[in-house]
């Protein structure tokens, strides 16, 4: 068995499918740079990112794919599911080793596998559209705090710079340590070790907008006049709503000012 | 902004959610000259509440004061509780401070009637004005038309407004004679028609030029009581299959009973909601929608009720038998789709995935295929599979066996009344 380590970006997976091909790799297992520890495997092989390399594969994958298709590896990657570079390399090698699409050959596993990892990245990334709840602070910066499973700023960023065109905004990703930044003409990546403290009461205060606790109470107040109680249907609510999402949604978040 | 709005805010919203629908989907409405707001088409559900419906829409009335006494409706005039108006700026101000934080898609205003049907409606369309031209606001807003307000402002809601919703409250006439003894049939009729017309005219216009302003691009809605009265779901489908074939209406919503007085006209306090019941008519609406069947497939004179027990699908499958078996390798996406547990995306799925190679029943299984249900009625040409000597009858008793109706423990409870 062969390691195969590679920088952890898409890039450098890009071009480690070029080394495999290149060298004849066989029998391989992707590991990210920085976990790869002490050496588990017989044999390994240290993938140098190069642009040019993973540009040829991305051009060969290309020309056998929907833009719909190549845009959906992108995605599967996201998914950072366990995995996912080695369920992305056999469908790579399932395009390869074809003259056709293939991408609705969804008997075949690789096909199949790919899809299901794409589907979890293209569903949570709809969920923070959604589930992204801005705090006006002080100097009028809309910011919100996620976690989610999959790594979907990438996705979710032009959504918001056509949406909230006119405010400045920050959506950070409190997992992955990074966040977007729009100012008002372009979005930029922004890695900044935020206090995830910030989200306590007392710090909101100090740093939110006069009327951003007022517009949270107004939000409760609106999201519990809504729900129709001999309609209750908490596995429902749940299902749409899951619990790992709850502690940055203002609705789901008691109000402090209701313990005082 | 201060505590009487808060207050307001809960008494317009609770008010206000008996009405179900919350869609902010089919509108393209781009961001201009840095805006704010964008719509893609597609819906965004910002929440759930604990009853599972979904927050798209900031959905309130501007009052819950009402000259109207319709039995079935909360704000009726002779019912003792709390009223309360906002003002034009409070409701532009809320949207706009919700939608900027990301809780909502857009606007859902709808209105008791005060006054005059012109008066509200003039406030409705004022509001929707306000947040289009002095915010440039490019969100959703859906607006009710007030039944009895004039043409001449239903065509002005029509230029700020996504969706226009006139709601037909019961399925029959005489049922609205019944409960809403102040409302006429033809009041919500004659307002459908007409926004049916603008609608379809803007449309026609704007292929020619492009200029032409949008007039409510996702079209009109409406919604149906359901349980209320005594109307079977062939009465209750038929005026649905009305709706979209003549008034060309996007959604039409069906809206299960929560009984909310003690009027003896209408079912009792403490009476079920009928949810099952609710989400049969949803699946039916669907299958006339969207899988190509007509209405008489679905309910008709000899049974004018859905089973509560089967989806409608498999309902048409077992009266239909003589159809099946459908071999998946060859047949028709059209005829797939009424295959009973497979649905519009999986027969796509299968569709696509026989160009490859020959499926069988593993591959179907594996493509997150209701295998289970559809079994009965899929051929493959080897091994041959198909169960034929059993009647509708037994397939039926083998499907209900099997499955774990989500809606067990509802079932006990509702089948008892009858």
């Amino acid at each position: 068995m062969t390691e195969v380590i590679y920088d952890g970006t898409y890039e450098g997976w890009l071009t480690a499918v070029f080394d495999v091909y290149e060298y004849k790799l066989a029998d391989i297992v992707f590991t990210k740079n920085e976990t790869s520890g002490a050496l588990l495997f017989a044999t390994s092989h240290l993938v140098a990112t190069d642009i040019s390399k993973a540009k040829r594969v991305l051009d060969g994958l290309k020309q056998h794919l929907s833009p719909e298709g190549l845009a959906d590896m992108y995605k599967a990657f996201l998914s950072e599911l366990p995995q996912i570079e080695e369920t992305m390399f056999q469908f790579a090698r399932h395009v390869f080793s074809n003259s056709k699409n293939v991408e609705g050959d969804y008997s075949n596993n690789a096909v199949w596998d790919l899809r299901k990892a794409t589907r979890l990245t293209r569903k949570e990334s709809h969920r923070m559209e959604a589930f992204v709840r801005f705090k006006l602070t002080k100097d009028q910066l809309y910011y919100a705090i996620i976690e989610p499973d999959c790594d979907v700023l990438p996705l979710i960023e032009s959504h918001f710079k056509n949406r909230y065109a006119d405010q400045r905004w920050l959506i950070y990703d409190g997992k992955r340590k990074y966040g977007i930044y729009y100012d008002l003409e372009n979005v930029s990546t922004v890695e900044l070790q935020f206090d995830m403290k910030a989200t306590s009461f007392k710090h909101s205060t100090e740093i939110c907008d006069a009327e951003e606790d007022f517009f949270q109470n107004l939000w409760r107040r609106y999201f519990n006049s809504v729900n129709i109680e001999s309609r209750k249907n908490m596995k429902l609510h749940i299902q749409h709503m899951p619990k790992r999402y709850w502690k940055h949604l203002i609705e789901k978040i008691p109000n402090v000012n209701d313990y005082k | 902004m201060n505590e009487r709005v808060m207050e307001k805010l809960g008494i317009l919203a609770d008010a206000a959610k008996y009405d179900v629908s919350c869609s902010s989907a089919l509108s393209k409405r781009e961001n201009k000259n840095k805006g704010l707001g964008n719509a893609k088409g597609y819906g965004i559900c910002h929440a759930y509440t604990e009853d599972g419906r979904c927050v798209s829409l900031l959905k309130i009335l501007l009052t819950n004061h009402c000259i109207f006494d319709c039995a079935y409706c909360v704000s009726r005039k002779s019912n003792d509780i709390k009223r309360a108006a906002f003002t034009v700026q409070e409701v532009v101000d809320l949207t706009i401070g919700f939608y900027r934080r990301n809780y909502i898609e857009g606007l859902f205003l709808s209105s008791g009637i005060f006054d005059n049907p012109d008066y509200t409606m003039e406030r409705l369309v004022r509001i929707a004005k306000k947040l289009r031209s002095e915010h440039n606001f490019n969100g959703y807003i859906h607006l009710k038309a007030i039944p009895g307000a004039s043409e001449a402002l239903l065509k002005e809601a029509g230029l700020y407004a996504d969706r226009l919703s006139v709601n037909v409250e019961m399925p029959t006439e005489q049922s609205l004679k019944l409960l809403a003894p102040d409302k006429n049939h033809i009041d919500v009729i004659s307002p459908m028609k007409y926004l049916k017309n603008e609608i379809i005219g803007h449309k026609e216009e704007k292929k020619s030029n492009y200029k032409t302003p949008l007039f409510a691009p996702a079209g009109q809605s409406t919604q149906m009581v359901i349980g209320a009265t005594q109307e079977n779901d062939l009465e209750i489908l038929g005026m649905a299959d009305y709706f979209y074939q003549q008034m060309n209406m996007k959604r039409v919503y069906y809206s299960g009973y929560v009984p909310i007085s003690y009027d003896n006209r209408l079912p009792a306090i403490g009476t079920p909601v009928p949810m099952i019941r609710e989400n049969r008519l949803y699946q039916a609406d669907w299958l006339i929608r969207y899988y190509g069947f007509n209405v008489n497939e679905i309910v008709g004179f000899n049974h004018p009720n859905l089973d509560l027990d089967i989806d409608p699908k498999l309902g048409w499958a077992l009266r239909n038998l003589d159809q099946f078996p459908v071999d998946i390798n060859t047949a028709d996406l059209e005829l797939i789709k009424r295959i009973p547990g497979i649905g519009y995306l999986s027969a796509q799925k299968i569709v696509a995935a026989r160009k490859f190679k020959k499926l069988c029943p593993h591959d179907l299984q594996k493509m997150g295929i209701a295998y289970s249900r559809s079994k009965y009625f899929l051929a493959f040409a080897t091994p041959f599979q198909l169960q034929k000597d059993l009647t509708s009858i037994q397939i039926r008793d083998h499907i209900l066996n099997f499955q774990k109706s989500k809606y067990k423990n509802d079932f006990s409870n509702q089948l008892s009344l009858f």
